[in-house]
């Protein structure tokens, strides 16, 4: 049965800005979960649009704490399941955005990759805090003007590179990692399935574009989100057991089709120099993972 | 059984035979022998139990919270500093209505860094939701603990517990220890049983976000379980006498009843008190103890009942409020406002912080120091010669 046809875990009605990529991505992650699912969800857009009392989008069992502790209260349900007998037949999702996941989160992820526990972390990668007003996070992107990282005429807005998330997480030696863009569901929801199917600790990264902090026009989000892929900004790439066994192949469109359309990176399209080192960054990865199909 | 126990592996014990399913802690001096004892408990196969070593006591509290909200009974034990990294979290488990119960080995609160005793701690947390316990002896943390696991798993309670030991003191002194049996705790603290849960088969979201609507609601409802508390703890301390032999309440009065000075205390310390007051009393003073074993829900009526018609009362605080009076003399002083029969007299003293030692001498000079003039916040055993000069010279003289 396709999608449309089953009734989605995730409901409507929630109250998402219109366009919002973290939405599309969590519907697709819990469809694709399936409802045996249990989600910890930490501080950020999607515990605040999803659930604000008495409705609540989530039709499979949800939980919310805190900003940066939602892993440890995934590896607390997993404890109690393996108590209970039940934790064959369950999946346990701590899921978070790219703050949550890489700022303040980043000690309680860690506690779970070392200790090994059977739970799918997911990083909603929509490149700043978002909720709070569109304030700069460890994911922020180089050159990506928010509240915290403004341009001005001594700045090019954010200095620093995006964490590298995959990587850190490759290091704890865990089972699987992966990034995804809400640009190719079925590639999302391909890779959320096959998360669930290895036991023990995994990582999903998933880009997902937001119109009101990057500045586009909310009908666009799957063509940003498809060009941030397409220019070898976002590579989605999925390694088992540290091994990298996949790359979505690229035809490496040019950085700048991918900035204009955003006002986040509006003071960069005039600057050739600070467009160059964006280039760069994509140039990089294509070189990095071999993104580039032959041919092309 | 009576046991020769250290209070850590008496505690380690005791919350084994409650059976927590999910255990998880993060190491800090004095909790860490109960962990400890419960490892060993569970490395041993005597225990059935996800005992998790987490790199946080965030994430002990947070694990726990998870756990507890799964359905399952959890335990977590820490002091000072790891308290205080879990009260974040505290507040949360007790706004979300989870029963966790954790022990506090108290200690001081760091700067300077002192791993040693007073209940600066918990006594911070006393607006967090947490339901507190304070224990005297090892034996009492030991029933404690059953109590507070009926108290906070009661659907109309659902709220999380401390059961506060004075780090060292009790913590690592041994004393003999009545032990119940597996079959005594079962029967006293029968399987939990969730209201409610994470649970597949009927999903549920835990952890709203509340809008000015309906925030407020929750705090009142969680006001509304204290009141509630304070009147059915009564019989929840008969049921226990019942089991155990052993009879508490919110406060035990010691020698009270023809007493015209009363020192009112939490903790270890009000050992020490009872042996001043039998030397005292040898010599025909009229002193007493109050004790205060529940500091939340705060005991106002039974405070008042017991030292009614006492003239003199110190509150001896083993923590302090910097800049207002010390908070247990505060609570006490605020509980007989308006009263016809308050006090003539409520003291407050300040003693025992970082672990300096609260001799039978200290006491006497309370007792001594409590006569016709109310005192607020004098430090006992303080020393004058470690001040960098008189505090009359350093406050009095200084200008803006």
């Amino acid at each position: 049965m396709s999608e449309l046809q089953v009734k989605s875990l995730f409901a409507s009605g929630h109250t998402a800005c219109a366009g919002c990529g973290q939405s599309i991505a969590a519907r697709l992650v819990i469809n694709a979960a399936g409802s045996n699912t249990i989600i910890a969800n930490n501080t950020g857009c999607l515990e605040v649009f999803t659930t604000k009392y008495p409705e609540s989008a989530w039709r499979v069992p949800w939980v919310h704490s805190l900003f940066e502790n939602a892993a440890a209260v995934a590896s607390g349900i997993e404890a109690a399941l393996i108590f209970q007998g039940k934790k064959d037949k369950i999946s346990v999702i701590a899921q978070a955005g790219d703050g949550g996941t890489a700022d303040i989160g980043m000690q309680a992820l860690s506690g779970i990759w070392e200790r090994k526990h059977d739970v799918l972390a997911i990083c909603y990668d929509n490149e700043a805090y978002e909720n709070t007003g569109i304030q700069r996070s460890g994911l922020t992107p180089y050159g990506a003007s928010t509240t915290t990282s403004p341009s001005g005429a001594q700045s090019f807005g954010n200095p620093k590179l995006k964490k590298p998330m995959p990587e850190i997480a490759n290091a704890h030696g865990i089972a699987y990692v992966a990034t995804a863009s809400v640009g190719f569901p079925q590639d999302l929801q391909r890779k959320v399935k096959k998360a669930l199917s290895i036991k023990g600790p995994k990582y999903l990264q998933i880009h997902v574009p937001c119109p009101l902090g990057w500045g586009y026009p909310s009908s666009l989000t799957y063509q940003i989100a498809k060009l941030a892929v397409g220019t070898g900004l976002y590579p989605l790439i999925e390694y088992e057991n540290g091994m990298l066994i996949g790359v979505r192949k690229i035809s490496s469109k040019s950085v700048e089709e991918y900035l204009k359309p955003q006002r986040r990176f509006r003071h960069i399209i005039n600057n050739p120099d600070e467009l160059a080192k964006i280039q760069e960054i994509a140039n990089n990865n294509i070189k990095k993972y071999n993104l580039v199909a032959e041919g092309n | 059984m009576k046991e020769f126990l250290e209070g850590s592996q008496a505690i380690a014990k005791v919350v084994s035979l409650c059976r927590p399913g999910v255990i998880s802690a993060y190491p800090i001096t004095p909790q860490t022998h109960i962990v400890e004892g419960l490892a060993q408990l569970v490395a041993d196969g005597k225990l059935d139990s996800q005992f998790i070593n987490v790199e946080s006591e965030h994430s002990a509290a947070s694990l726990v919270l998870g756990g507890s909200a799964t359905g399952v009974r959890v335990y977590t034990a820490t002091s000072a500093q790891g308290l205080f990294l879990m009260a974040e979290v505290l507040f949360n488990i007790a706004g979300m209505r989870l029963p966790v119960v954790l022990t506090c080995a108290n200690r001081a609160m760091s700067a300077p860094i002192s791993i040693w005793n007073d209940q600066q701690d918990s006594v911070s947390l006393r607006d967090s939701g947490l339901i507190q316990f304070y224990a005297e002896n090892n034996q009492e943390a030991v029933d404690l603990h059953l109590i507070a696991y009926r108290l906070a798993e009661d659907k109309d309670v659902m709220l999380p517990a401390m059961v506060c030991i004075d780090g060292y003191i009790l913590t690592h002194g041994i004393e003999t220890v009545d032990m119940p049996t597996q079959e005594e705790v079962d029967k006293f603290l029968p399987r939990y049983q969730p209201p409610y849960n994470l649970d597949v088969d009927h999903p549920l979201t835990l952890g709203f976000l509340a809008d000015p609507d309906y925030y407020m609601e929750t705090r009142f409802a969680i006001q509304e379980t204290y009141k509630e508390i304070v009147k059915f703890m009564p019989q929840l301390f008969e049921q226990f006498s019942s089991a155990f032999g052993r009879s508490y309440n919110f406060v035990e009065k010691y020698h009270l009843e023809d007493a015209d000075k009363v020192i009112v205390a939490m903790g270890s310390v009000c050992g020490t008190i009872k042996d001043v007051v039998d030397e005292l009393r040898k010599k025909g003073k009229r002193v007493g103890l109050l004790k205060i074993m529940v500091l939340r829900p705060f005991p106002n009526q039974q405070i008042c009942n017991a030292l009614k018609g006492i003239s003199r009362i110190a509150v001896l605080d083993r923590a302090l409020s910097l800049g207002s009076i010390a908070p247990l003399a505060s609570e006490i002083k605020a509980s007989f406002f308006g009263k016809k029969k308050a006090p003539k007299i409520i003291s407050s003293f300040i003693a025992g912080l970082g672990g300096r030692d609260i001799t039978k001498d200290s006491i006497k000079e309370i007792f001594r120091q409590l006569n016709q003039k109310e005192i607020t916040g004098n430090f006992i055993d303080l020393k004058p010669e470690l001040l960098q000069a008189p505090l009359e010279t350093t406050l009095g003289n200084r200008s803006f």
